[in-house]
């Protein structure tokens, strides 16, 4: 499939990057400079130009093309783009904004502005920041068939009850699949004699309840959902959605933002949240205020340095838990590895639902974890599956090794699956795919 | 110095105004005609307002109004149709000597501070009164009308009648609309400014009809002898304006029980935002339990009439003796506290009665609260300070203020412990702009100095004039001339009257009045010299 890429930014180059294994991809950009770089850098076709105008669409090879996703800095741009591309061809078009106002319209009516599908990247990192809050010990939370299975990575610490467990021992609940267990930086899938080892990162799947158990089971001192006490740092738009969801589920978080005017444009929008007008590098100030004392710190500071910076301050002064946003995703490791307990990269969270769109056999959902190290489906089974009409005992022989049937859902309602589980056509399963072998996979399901 | 008002066009849209000012002089006209009375005082009036009016108009054939033309029209408008009201009043009293004679030479109002009192109190729908004797023998049922009529006039704004009525208005309309109605800042119900005034007036007119029609209602059904067909039209006339004038010396306390309930609710509705009624009618009735002032409004009014109820049912709230050169004696003590004090029925409705009256700024009584205790008359001394609801035709501070003064200064509270907090003050969830909280701030503080400073002059110029008044009692005579409350204790009690006072004191209440009405700050805003420069 021919993709064409709008905006080369952090967004646009990463998605870029991402679908060139598979796909046939144009990236257009302003910058010629940037143009030239992706021209040696990745295999994709680079072209500068204005990406709203019909001719360089059109240079782009908009005709055969059966994706159109525009990703640059501007909401109006891209939506101006997709507008565009749905009026001269067939393609599939995805915007990306920033303004949940955009979003919001689009959702009254799926064909405002021509375009099929609109991710807002602050909101989707809010919302998986917001998912990681409630759930203790998450580093990563997706939710599946419309909220009815959840997956979940956990960083199992030394003294959590189950690090030196075997999984059997640990897998105590009833709907729950211990998917994987990335150690070193490995993908491994684990059988029942398998010993979950301190700094382990599990990964489970099952009802959003079994998977809230297990999290206590993980971490007992931090009971779920009485990270009641939440403060933000950075009112930038991931800040003020952070805020603002938290204030939708009862809290009531606290909000430190530098700059007066935004301060006292944040304190207007969300009347639940404690807004502050403060630097929140000032030692003096945190200690006033108790920032301390808190359950949890996000930080959603405009840079991925300062985020870093405040998170291991907040760390010191005796914070339980701390999120950071990280803008550049090669960042992540480092900064969890440094002290920062989750960083939530919005670049992935996007990349997670555009790749949706790109994978052959449609997903219906896709999480990627570690951000490309193995990939978590749902699809909805058809009767050319391989799943379809087989135990699941059987279906698995017939795929390679690094796949793992996670949770099904059937007619809304949640099935455990077990080894002799006959799947159906209709149904929905989430599986886990080891990134290996998720092309040789994901056509076959 | 060269002025850079065009005072011109002010005056031309306020001789507009005032040729209009002959449609409503009909009215009582009509009502001399029909019980045969002479109509002289009207025909004057009518040939004055015109001549004058179309004087006025002459200035400027084409004016032009902006902000600052728009306030000096607006507080203009306010003092000439208060000066033209007063002849009615004067005509009455003397004639047109030699070549009519007086109708009632008696009349208190010949004297021209004191008809130019009864005209402002009228039109800024105060209800302060100098009539000496309050009866159809003292004046003719025509001027009685009348009076009761400039009240409803004044209650939803002459200037806004004038914006829904007259199309070389709709321009400036908004600006004009903002310096002459109670309550920060308008709410425009429509594009037009024409309709939003019209559909204000229209939901006036329709309450005043639908009372009017109740009373006269109880009237039919024998319930209440009282309340004739001129008493019913009298008092819906004064109630939705909450206005307060009553053509009977004892006011509301003169009908049936029946009549006072009825009454009530007429003068709540009188001090709840008008825009409400209007989104009520359109289809969004709840708007107006979910509106933040009217629930503060309602709240206020219940707490201070649950004080007040136990206060009078526990007899507490009476004097234990009426004191001498009272306006009422001990045997009016002794029956009424005898029918209240212990009676729950009687002890709410008087306790509602004077509370709604007060709070809405209308200035009814259903019963001489001279008799109350002073406990019982401080609760209606700071129900002075309250009024009713901004967009509603009460006058004084209005609800919506004291709501978002007091949500400051929580803010306050809490900023003084977390320095660094940024708390915007939220009204009805939508946070507000600060300059606005300054502005509520600035004219509060001013309502009250000046009512602290005028108390001291008003006080100053009684010792002048020789008479003992008590300092509650200039207090309070301020508080209802500059709040348009009407009636306040002691000689100025709702039974008593303003006529002891000096005319230079009442021409000071005179200008109290005016500012109340318009609220302070346009006609204070007419005294700096920078509005006239630059």
């Amino acid at each position: 499939m021919r993709v064409v890429i709008v905006g080369a930014g952090q967004v646009g180059s990463s998605i870029a990057a991402d679908l060139a294994d598979v796909h046939e991809v144009v990236i257009i950009d302003s910058d010629a400079e940037l143009v030239e770089d992706l021209n040696y850098s990745h295999d994709v076709l680079a072209i500068a130009g204005d990406g709203t105008a019909v001719s360089t669409l059109e240079e782009a090879g908009i005709d055969d093309a059966g994706m159109v996703i525009a990703s640059t800095d501007d909401d109006e741009t891209n939506i101006v783009v997709c507008s565009t591309a749905k009026a001269i061809s067939d393609a599939f078009t995805i915007a990306r904004v920033k303004n949940t106002e955009y979003l919001r319209t689009w959702q009254r009516s799926k064909k405002a502005f021509g375009i099929d599908f609109m991710v807002c990247t602050n909101l989707l990192a809010a919302e998986s920041i917001v998912r990681i809050i409630g759930l203790p010990a998450a580093r990563d939370v997706d939710p599946f068939a419309g909220g009815q299975v959840q997956m979940a990575e956990f960083e199992v610490a030394e003294n959590s009850p189950v690090s030196n467990v075997t999984i059997r021992e640990a897998d105590r609940f009833e709907a729950l699949t211990f998917a994987a267990i990335l150690r070193n930086g490995t993908v491994e899938i684990p059988r029942g004699e398998t010993v979950i080892q301190p700094n382990d990162r599990v990964v489970v799947i099952g009802t959003p309840k079994s998977v809230q158990e297990f999290a206590r089971s993980v971490a007992p001192d931090e009971s779920p959902g009485t990270a009641e006490e939440v403060v933000i740092v950075g009112g930038s738009e991931v800040g003020y959605h952070v805020a603002r969801l938290l204030e939708e589920r009862g809290f009531r978080p606290r909000l430190i933002e530098r700059d007066p005017e935004r301060a006292r444009r944040l304190a207007e929008e969300l009347p639940g949240t404690v807004v502050m007008e403060s630097d929140a590098t000032d030692m003096e100030f945190l200690e006033r205020e108790h920032v301390g004392d808190a359950d949890l710190v996000v930080a959603a500071l405009e840079s991925d340095e300062k985020n870093l910076l405040v998170s291991l301050l907040a760390a010191r002064l005796g914070v339980e838990r701390t999120v950071a946003v990280i803008d550049t995703t090669d960042y992540v490791d480092l900064f969890e590895a440094v002290g920062v307990d989750v960083g939530v990269s919005p670049r992935e969270v996007v990349a997670e639902e555009i790749t949706r769109f790109t994978r052959e056999g449609g997903a219906e959902n896709v999480a990627l974890i570690e951000s490309d190290k193995a990939e978590v489906l749902e699809i909805e089974v058809d009767d050319a599956s391989v799943l379809a009409g087989r135990e699941i005992r059987e279906s698995i022989k017939r795929l390679p090794d690094g796949v793992v049937v996670g949770a099904i859902t059937r007619n809304r309602e949640f099935i455990t699956p077990r080894g002799d589980t006959v799947v159906e056509a209709g149904d929905h399963v989430v599986l886990f795919v080891d990134a290996a072998v998720v092309n040789e996979v994901t056509p076959r399901l | 110095m060269k002025l850079r008002v065009d005072y011109r066009a002010s005056l031309s849209l306020v001789g507009t105004v005032l040729k209009y000012l002959t449609v409503p002089l009909c009215f009582p006209l009509l009502v001399a005609l029909y019980y045969g009375e002479t109509v002289v005082p009207f025909v004057v009036t009518m040939l004055l307002t015109v001549a004058l009016g179309a004087g006025l108009e002459r200035l400027d054939p084409d004016p032009d109004i902006r902000a600052r033309e728009g306030f000096l029209m607006v507080a203009l408008t306010w003092l000439t149709v208060a000066v033209v009201g007063a002849v009615p009043y004067l005509v009455e009293a003397h004639g047109i000597p030699p070549v009519v004679a007086a109708v009632r030479p008696a009349s208190t109002l010949g004297n021209p501070a004191n008809a130019l009192f009864e005209s402002m109190s009228g039109f800024t729908t105060t209800g302060a009164t100098v009539l000496g004797e309050i009866s159809f023998d003292a004046h003719t049922r025509g001027i009685m009308m009348w009076r009761q009529l400039t009240q409803w006039l004044g209650g939803m704004g002459i200037v806004v009648l004038a914006v829904a009525i007259l199309p070389e208005l709709s321009v400036g309309g908004a600006q004009l609309m903002d310096a002459e109605a109670p309550g920060p800042g308008i709410e425009k119900l429509s594009p037009r400014i024409a309709e939003t005034a019209r559909a204000l007036w229209g939901a006036y007119l329709g309450f005043t009809v639908l009372e009017a029609t109740l009373l006269y209602g109880l009237f039919l059904l024998g319930i209440d002898d009282g309340m004739t067909l001129y008493n019913a039209v009298a008092h819906a006339l004064t109630t939705m304006p909450t206005g307060g004038f009553s053509p009977e010396a004892r006011s509301i306390e003169a009908f049936s029980a029946a009549a006072q309930w009825i009454i009530i609710p007429f003068m709540i509705a009188a001090g709840t935002n008008f825009a409400l009624f209007w989104h009520a009618l359109t289809g969004n009735p709840r708007r107006i339990f979910g509106d933040t002032e009217f629930r503060s409004y309602v709240g206020v009014m219940a707490v201070l009439t649950a004080i007040l109820s136990m206060l009078l049912f526990a007899g507490a709230g009476f004097v234990s003796a009426a004191p001498s050169g009272e306006t009422f004696d001990a045997a009016y003590l002794a029956e009424f506290s005898n029918l209240v004090a212990g009676q729950v029925e009687p002890a709410v409705r008087q306790a509602l009665f004077q509370v709604v009256s007060i709070v809405t700024t209308t200035g009814y009584a259903s019963m001489d609260f001279n008799a109350w205790s002073p406990a019982a008359k401080y609760v209606l001394l700071f129900a002075m300070f309250i009024g009713g609801s901004a967009g509603s035709t009460g006058g004084s501070v209005k609800v919506v203020r004291w709501y978002v003064i007091l949500k400051s200064i929580r803010r306050e509270l809490f900023t003084t412990g977390h320095p660094e907090a940024v708390r915007p003050v939220r009204l009805a969830g939508r946070a507000l702009d600060e300059r606005a909280i300054r502005g509520i701030y600035a004219f509060t503080l001013l309502y009250l100095v000046i009512f602290f400073v005028a108390s001291g002059l008003l006080f100053l110029d009684s010792v002048r004039y020789g008479q003992t008044f008590t300092v509650l009692e200039t207090m309070s005579a301020v508080a209802a001339t500059l709040g348009n409350v009407g009636p306040g204790f002691g000689v100025v009690g709702p039974m008593g009257s303003y006529i002891t006072f000096s005319n230079a004191g009442k021409l000071f209440m005179v200008a109290l009045m005016w500012i109340g009405r318009l609220e302070i700050l346009p006609v204070l805003v007419l005294l700096t010299p920078e509005y006239w420069r630059r």
